[in-house]
């Protein structure tokens, strides 16, 4: 084993993650190794160090109301679901009517006419294309596929 | 680390509870871990709650694709922190677009004008992500500084120090979450904590800890 290899071990060794072979196998290298010696005093203290450092707990009651806030993410994620597909039902059945109404009034000129279905299918094609991209990126997901 | 990667999630799923019984109490188990998972991530308060609640909600969703519910924790564990990145990742380039800005280099109005990797510059001091000592449970000069220092880390060489010193996560439970074998846990630690070291040296102006 090189020197790099064994300075790697050397993580393992100072987080008591070595078993008793490893361990005996790398303290027979320390007594060999300068280098890698100093060095474990210097990782030492730096672990010493970071153990001291902890995070603070926040107050109790964002635990207490941390499953509430949670759970109205989660209704009104399916709330807006649902007002969006009523409100893309609702509007394609209007966009219906009104071409329909529109069509069939003698009293309404051909420029108008013209004008409401150009609108209505810009409409339309700004709803497919936009449909098109959430699906492109649904499709790319990347937690779509996550399967453990 | 002892909840971390237990198999009684599975329990919990496979009960007669219903699918939100469930995850409320798969939430309150995990909450406190996705929390200061993503404050080690993100080093600050709003933005790790915010973060951790946004993961338990694509959870949520996603929650049928998990098809072991015993191995919940890693797999919440992925969402979780690659929200978190790409939230620095936006956090540093809107810094180097509005310093840029501020230094006459772009135009306001005009974000176009410089390519991603010309505006963000990860490696740049001015742009390492802010860790606030406040959020430390006790503040001396030391615990001040390595703070500071994680947050001038490398991702995946902070999650490690994250998962090992502020969750005491073992070995082979980091090698779950972070999908990789224990080999691979110990080298970036190694490599962690070698650059912990160089920051904080350069800050004593090269002198030993």
């Amino acid at each position: 084993m090189t020197c790099q290899d064994h300075k790697e071990l050397m993580m393992a060794y100072l987080d008591d993650e070595l078993n008793d072979e490893q361990k005996v196998a790398f303290e027979l290298h320390l007594a060999s190794c300068a280098d890698c010696a100093r060095d474990l005093q210097e990782f030492k203290k730096l672990k010493r160090m970071t153990d001291c450092v902890a995070l603070a707990e926040p107050e109790d009651r964002i635990w207490d109301e941390y499953w509430n806030h949670l759970y109205n993410r989660i209704e009104r994620g399916a709330g807006w679901i649902l007002f969006s597909v009523a409100a893309i039902a609702l509007l394609i059945y209007g966009g219906f009517e009104l071409v329909e109404t529109v069509i069939e009034n003698r009293t309404v000129g051909v420029l108008a006419k013209i004008g409401v279905l150009a609108s209505i299918g810009g409409l339309a094609v700004l709803f497919v294309s936009v449909l098109r991209e959430r699906v492109y990126f649904w499709s790319r997901d990347r937690y779509k596929d996550v399967r453990r | 680390m002892g909840t971390v990667c237990d198999q009684s999630t599975a329990a919990l799923c496979d009960s007669h509870q219903g699918r939100r019984e469930a995850f409320e109490a798969i939430v309150k188990r995990h909450m406190k871990d996705a929390y200061f998972i993503a404050l080690g991530l993100v080093g600050n308060r709003e933005d790790a709650l915010e973060l951790s609640q946004e993961a338990f909600y694509r959870a949520y969703k996603h929650f049928d694709q998990l098809n072991s519910k015993g191995k919940f924790f890693p797999w919440f564990y992925q969402i979780l922190r690659n929200l978190c990145f790409s939230h620095l990742r936006k956090r540093r380039v809107r810094k180097a677009y509005e310093s840029r800005i501020g230094d006459g280099g772009l135009q306001a109005g005009d974000p176009e004008s410089g390519s991603q990797s010309e505006v963000c510059d990860p490696q740049s001091d001015e742009l390492a992500d802010p860790f606030d000592p406040a959020m430390l449970a006790e503040r001396n000069e030391s615990n001040d500084r390595i703070w500071r220092a994680i947050g001038q880390l490398e991702e995946k060489h902070r999650e490690v120090i994250v998962l090992r010193h502020f969750r005491d996560m073992s070995y082979d439970e980091m090698a779950r979450v972070l999908f990789c074998n224990r080999g691979t846990v110990t080298s970036r630690l190694f490599y962690a904590r070698q650059r912990l070291r160089e920051i904080l040296e350069h800050e004593k102006g090269g002198q030993n800890l």
